[in-house]
This record gives structure tokens, sequence and C-alpha cells, in this order.
């Protein structure tokens, strides 16, 4: 029984086993990694490690709460449109009041990031509403918001990029470092802490994958169900608001166009990282590291001179390749299991 | 008995699950003809004979016959080419098909690569013609009554020659009209040679309809014999055998206290329960008895905030429940429900046995501390908890999906453990667990009420009642017909009120 057939003399047992465990990322990871320091030789530096961290810092922030949704047992299309509402909103505010009162930069700065948050986390809580307490599907209810929210992001600025913030704005939350690491790196640390404590330290957490796991069985033991879906898609759009305001910093522009690739970005972060899409299992360090995956294969690309194009090409088969392993993986686990 | 007569029949049947033998070398003979019922308790080996007489599943050791050749069924398909079609409980019908799409459903007739629509809307409907079936062959499946897609099932069954019908409890969803007229059908199949397997809870159906029955426990046979030449507490004890005792602990009567839960002429919107009266009090064990759908297990998730009252009144500790009485709010007062289908409202599958057993408890001493989880406490709990029911294997971070049904089982109702509860309720704690597990199951029940909470047991399990509770309420169409307490507690007092419409009829 122990080796669920094979012989024991099967020398890809123990990777078999590893693979169980872990899942398909960490040896995505190892064949990227090797693969890209042949193909260039600036890929294994700090300096362009560094690069890979904050250009991944976006999709890390967006992926943990997409990650929420996906524990669920549901997923977030409207995350793009999320981080170009807060994008518009956050730049409109802080533009406006910037010119209104240019000695207090600070303040427009501040409320600049609040109302952009606040923009970007009410798609969520419409999203919310609609699947909690409507009982729509979540693929309906975000693919509309997303729609809706994308419009009024044209909306609001017309389709043009917005100007005429103050520059402290992107010089601290865009291009400034602490202790020798980007700002927002720190910004997407402390979000990754947060729901670390949150899903592993605290019974609300564990009520996220209670409900993705059974519904039924969370309800009957006491869990609020929908409550919990109302904070799963309230927080997962608050997440992807923060991005789109640290996104907003570093371009120094509000942008209506940013963040269409998000969703699909964030779901891959997350199905490499071993989430499931049927709910109920998912680790924040995987998907930290999944999104930091996806980074990793951009800059990789960038770096060898692939074109963009192509790039759209290789991340969807990765995505595809990641469910199709998750279900290998789920086969060795009903074999090896002793 | 010639061997002619005999069409299909079982040598050695065994079939072994991961860590249970669901079934024990069974003999087993079906004649030209006859209906022959299997009966035994829940977990017995019924459905698993079952579902390898109908090509549903494999066995482990023995074979199947058919007409005195030795034959392997690969599948439900390749049964059905032979003769041999099963109608199990839950139905394998697509909801928004019609009934034509369904009887035809996976052999569709076709002329060159197109279906053929025209020949199969008279084929189903000289099929249901001869069946003498009153279905609209163009009426979505999700539209009928539950005995109308039964019938469907069975008209499946009759697209190719039949030999062998099994039917899986097939009454226990259908009004007395619709089982008279599915017994009517039963007679006419056998009239033409066809052998039925047939499978019930009830007594009184074996009687009408049964010309031999066969009794099983714990995975074996216990017994074949004609119907004619038994009575129902032969029966009975036959199939729960002489270890009744060794499983059922010593009753401990204890000095009731006071109430904790009363149910005055409560109904449900729904109708499944209608002006039900009861109570429950400390260090009681109560039992609900009653059919399948007999209102008994509706009666407790209505107290418990499931099901919409539609009048009526519940006290919970001596309060009447608000209207936003909710599961959480019950758990929250020390009143949990454990539901009888532990896959589909019970257990998390995919994660951790810990987790699962925590669940009800999460938001109190010792598991969490404010709003943070104190993980420690919380492992050395659930670890208690685990060496009390005996958890195998006694591995607490193993995904609960990997254990064994009776494991799952007691990790679910270890929750009644979780924290200090008053009122604790079980619905059909036992199903499909084997005779180890029960008497462990049962353990734990009255050593919940010695500990001063208030018990009730819904089950369809005659045993268990009897033997297990202190006082006891029947109930059949939604009411309560009795309430018995412990020294009228008899086999013949509880079924009289179980059967009594039925007999009347």
């Amino acid at each position: 029984m122990k080796s669920g057939g094979a012989p024991s003399g099967d020398f890809t047992l123990p990777l078999k086993k590893l693979f169980a465990r872990l899942g398909i990322l960490p040896f995505l990871l190892i064949i990227a990694v090797v693969a890209f320091s042949l193909m260039s030789e600036n890929f294994l530096t700090a300096r362009n490690l560094t690069n890979v961290l904050r250009q991944s810092v976006y999709l890390t922030i967006v992926s943990l709460g997409q990650m929420l949704a996906l524990l669920s047992g549901g997923f977030d299309l409207s995350v793009g449109t999320v981080l170009a509402i807060s994008s518009v909103v956050a730049a409109m505010v802080m533009a406006g009041l910037h010119a209104a009162m240019p000695e207090a930069v600070f303040l427009a700065i501040s409320l600049g990031i609040l109302s952009g948050i606040a923009a970007g986390t009410m798609i969520g809580v419409a999203n919310a509403v609609g699947v909690a307490f409507a009982g729509v599907s979540p693929f309906m209810m975000s693919l509309g918001m997303a729609s809706v929210g994308f419009g009024v992001a044209l909306y609001l600025t017309g389709g043009v990029p917005v100007y005429g913030m103050p520059v402290e704005f992107g010089d601290i939350f865009g291009f400034g470092a602490w202790f020798g690491l980007p700002s927002p790196v720190w910004v997407a640390a402390a979000l990754a802490i947060l729901v670390a404590v949150l899903l592993y330290g605290t019974p609300w957490g564990r009520y996220f994958y209670a409900v993705g796991g059974n519904p039924r069985a969370a309800r009957l033991s006491g869990i609020n169900v929908k409550g919990t879906l109302f904070a799963t898609y309230t927080l997962c759009a608050a997440f992807a608001a923060v991005a789109g305001v640290l996104l907003t910093a570093r371009l120094d522009t509000g942008e209506a166009n940013i963040g269409a690739s998000m969703p699909l970005e964030s779901i891959a972060a997350c199905v490499i990282a071993g989430v499931s899409l049927r709910g109920g299992i998912g680790r924040v360090e995987n998907v930290v590291l999944g999104a930091l995956f996806i980074g990793l294969i951009q800059n990789g690309m960038n770096l060898a001179r692939i074109e963009s194009y192509l790039q759209t090409v290789v991340l969807g088969g990765l995505l595809i390749l990641a469910v199709v392993a998750d279900q290998i993986r789920l086969r060795f686990v009903a074999a090896l299991k002793d | 008995m010639t061997q002619s007569s005999t069409i299909l029949a079982t040598r050695g049947l065994s079939k072994d699950y991961p860590g249970a033998r669901a079934l024990d070398g069974v003999d087993f003979d079906l004649k030209r003809g006859e209906v022959h019922v299997l009966f035994g308790e829940n977990g017995a080996g019924k459905s698993t004979l079952i579902s390898m007489l109908s090509g549903a599943d494999r066995p482990t050791g023995g074979h199947v016959e058919m007409n005195g050749e030795r034959m392997d069924l690969a599948s439900v398909r390749d049964a059905r080419a032979r003769g041999i079609s099963a109608v199990f409980q839950e139905f394998s019908l697509i909801p928004q098909m019609t009934v034509r799409e369904n009887i035809f459903l996976g052999d569709e007739i076709r002329s060159g690569p197109f279906v053929n629509n025209s020949r199969m809307r008279r084929e189903s409907r000289r099929l249901l013609e001869e069946l003498d079936f009153d279905l609209p062959a163009d009426r979505p499946a999700h539209l009928l009554t539950r005995a109308g897609q039964q019938m469907v099932e069975i008209a499946k069954a009759f697209r190719s020659e039949l030999s062998v019908l099994i039917l899986d409890e097939p009454t226990a969803s259908l009004t007395d009209r619709e089982t008279d007229r599915l017994f009517a059908l039963m007679d006419r199949l056998t009239q033409r040679g066809v052998g039925i397997v047939y499978t019930t809870h009830r007594m009184a159906e074996i009687r009408r309809v049964g010309d031999r029955v066969t009794v099983l426990r714990d995975g074996g046979r216990v017994d074949t014999l004609p119907v004619s030449e038994t009575d129902d507490d032969a029966l009975v004890r036959l199939m729960t055998g002489r270890e009744v005792g060794a499983i059922f602990p010593e009753p401990t009567p204890n000095e009731p206290g006071g109430e904790i839960l009363s149910l005055k002429n409560v109904s449900t919107v729904d109708g499944s329960v209608a002006e039900v009266s009861m109570n429950a009090r400390r260090g009681e064990i109560v039992g609900l008895a009653g059919l399948v759908g007999s209102g008994k297990s509706e009666a407790m998730r209505a107290a418990f905030g499931i099901l919409p009252l539609a009048g009526g009144e519940i006290r919970y500790k001596g309060g009447p429940t608000t209207a936003r009485w909710s599961p959480g709010r019950a758990i929250r007062a020390g009143f949990l429900y454990l539901p009888p289908d532990r896959k589909a409202e019970g257990l998390m599958m995919e994660r951790p046995a810990r987790e699962n057993m925590a669940l009800a408890a999460l938001n109190a001493a010792p598991f969490s501390k404010g709003a943070f989880l104190t993980r420690a406490k919380e492992r050395q709990r659930v670890a208690e908890l685990a060496d009390w029911i005996n958890l195998s294997p006694n591995s607490p971070e193993r995904d609960i999906g990997l254990f064994s049904g009776g494991n799952q089982q007691k990790a679910m109702l270890a929750r009644g453990l979780s924290r200090p509860f008053d009122l604790v309720v079980f619905d059909e704690p036992t199903v499909g667990v084997d005779v180890g597990t029960r008497a462990a199951i049962y353990r734990f029940i009255v050593d919940l009420a010695a500990r001063g909470a208030a018990v009730v047991i819904v089950s369809s399990d005659l045993p268990e009642i009897l033997r297990l509770t202190d006082r006891a309420y029947v109930f059949h169409s939604g009411r309560v017909q009795a309430e018995l307490p412990r020294s009228e507690l008899s086999e013949e007092a509880v079924l009289s009120h179980f059967f009594r419409k039925e007999d009347a009829r």
C-alpha cells in the first residue's frame, strides 16, 4: 500500500511525492530560472531581481484578494476594473485638491489615496451584494461589474489620462525606496502578512476555507455564510484598489486603461500556486510566490526579447498548464495516500 | 428448485473498501418471476450488493452468474445490455430533458449520423403505453412528480429486453397511490417472467410484494426464506442479530433535568412538519422515530433555524426563539444539530480532520481568544477529541476525505464535544457505518447525555430508538403519532404507529 502500487525501485517516486505535496510551482520556478539565466546574463543579477520584485508588486496585491474569492469558491473578474476606477478617482481627487490648495500636498495625497481605495472598494461591495445576497453567480456578477466599472472610469476621464498630481505622490509611492527596497514592495509585504494573519490566525479566516469547502456544512456549523461572502468580495476589491493607487503613483497619471490583464494574471498566479478552483484550498505564501513567478516570467521574456504579443500566449498556456497539473496532482494524491 | 428457473445468482460475492469489508461472501439467487426482497439495516450491505448486480461496482471476491453462466459486469451499460437494469434512489435523469429524450439518452435511435426523432417519438409512446404509464413524453423531467421520474427510470430499463429489474427503496418518496401503481406494474412484470430485486425498510411492503426475503447483516447473508413463512418479529431479529446487546451500551436511566427545548404546534412553510409538539430535557436521550419523510428530521431542522416556520412556537432554554433564529445563534446558545448526510452538509472533504472537528467552536475558548485563534490549544483539544472518538488513523492533520466513512462520521459527531453544548441533535447518526463504529457512536451519545446535555436522536433505525432512548416520539406524515416512555418502548408499539396508515390501506 505504501507506494500506491509503484515498484520500490521507481526513481520518480520521490519526485512524484514532492509534486503531490507542493504542486507544480517549484518545478516551474526552477525551469524558468535556469532557462532565463541561460538566455540572458543579466537575468540573475540583484538589480534585475529587485526589478522583478517591483514589477510584481501590483499583481501580488491583486492576487491576495483574488485568492480570497477563489477560497470561498468563486472568483472576481472585475479586479482589472477596480484598478482603473481607483486610479482615475485617486488621480482626479488628488489633482483637484492640489490645484485648489497647492501648499497642502500631504492632505491632497492622503485624501486622494483614500477616495481611490474607497471608489474601487465600491465595485467590490456591489459584487458582494450580488453574490452574497442576490445569489448571482460570481462569474456573471463580476463580469457585469467589470463592464460597469470600466465604463464609469472612461466616462469620468473621457478616456484621457488624468495629470496634475503632486510630484511627492509618485516620489513616495511610485519610485521611493525604504531600507533599500522599493516602497510598494513594503506595502505588498504588509498586506501579505495581514492576509496570512487573517487566514491562519483568526476564526474568521478559517471561515473563508469552510465556506469554500462546503457552504452547507459551514452554515450548519453556525458560520455566517453570506457575511463571509460579503467580506470576500469587498476585501478582494479593496486589495485591487490599493494596487490601483500604487500603480497610479508609478505611472504619475490616472489611467482608465490599466488592469485589463489583471483578472487572468491574478487567477493564474493563484492557480499556479495551488489554490483550488473548487474553493477551500490555498495558502498565502504560495500565492505570493505564484505572483512573483509570473513577474519573473514576464521579466525573463523581456530580457530574452520575446515579443509582448507572444508573452500573452505564454501566459494563457501557463494558466491552462497549471490547471492540468492540478488535476494530475489530485490523481497522484489519491494514488499515494497511505 | 431447478437450475433453469434461476436467472441471476452470486457466489461468494465480496467487496472490500479501504478499511472496511462491505460485503462478505454472499450467496444470493433470483428466480424468474419472483420478487426477492433484500432486507437489512443501514450499512448491512444491501446497496453494495445491488451496485454489483447492476454493474455499477465490481466485486473484489466471488462472482455473478446469469442463467448459470459466470459473467463479469463491466459497467451499468454492460449489465443493461444483458437485461439487468437498476433503478436507484438517486435518479439518473437529466432534469432539463424531456421524458422521451431521457428514455433514449445514450442509446438514441439514429438514421445515419442524425437522431431519428419521429421514430423515437413513436417508440417512446409505444413503450409508455405498453407499461401503462400515463406520462407526457414531451414534458421536461424536472416538471414530473417523483413517481413520474421513477416511471421514466423504469421505462429506460425497458428500452432493451429486460429480465432482471433492481429497485432500490422505490417507495421511499412515493405517495400511497403512486406506490399502488408501482406494485401493480411489478405484478405485470413478474407475470412476464422478469425477476425483481427489491430493497425496502418497510416491513409491510415485504409482506405485500415479496416472494422471498434475504436478510443481510454486517455485509453477510443471515438467511433467505419465503415471505409466507416469516413474520416481522423474526425478520427484525434476523436483521439486528445477537450483537444488539453488545453494540448498545447498558442503559443508564438518568433523572431528566430541566426542559431545554420545546416545540408547540410547530408547522413549517414547506408543509413537512404539521403541528408538532415535543420537548427535550437535560440528561435525557429523546428518540424521534418514523419513516423517511415523516417529518422527524424536518422538525429538528426547524428548531435549529434551517427550515422556516409557518406557525407554532419554539422555546429554547425557556425563552421563545426570535424571527432571527439561525444555526449561528443556536450554536452560540449551546444547541448543535448534526446532519444526516456528512458529505452534503457535514464535512469539508478537502480540509484536515482537525478543522472539520473544530469548525463549530472556533469563536469560543479554547479555540480562540478575542479575534485570534489559539492554534496550540486548538491542536491539543482536537487531539483529545480524536482520542475520545478513537479516530483511526489518529492523524487529525489528514484531509477528512481520506478517512473511512465511519471515521468521517465520528469526526463530524465529535463536534458535539468541541464546546459545551446543552442540546445536541443527532440526525441519523449511524447511516452507512459499520457495527464497531456504531458501538463507539452509541457510547459517545450516552456519555454526552450523562454529562448533562439533552440529546435528541432522529433515526430510521428502529433498534437505535428502542435500545438507546429514554423516550421516543413516533412521526408519521409530518405529525407526532405517539409519545412513548421507555416502559412502553417496544417494536410492536413503535411499528404500529409507523405503519398504522399503510396497514389500513
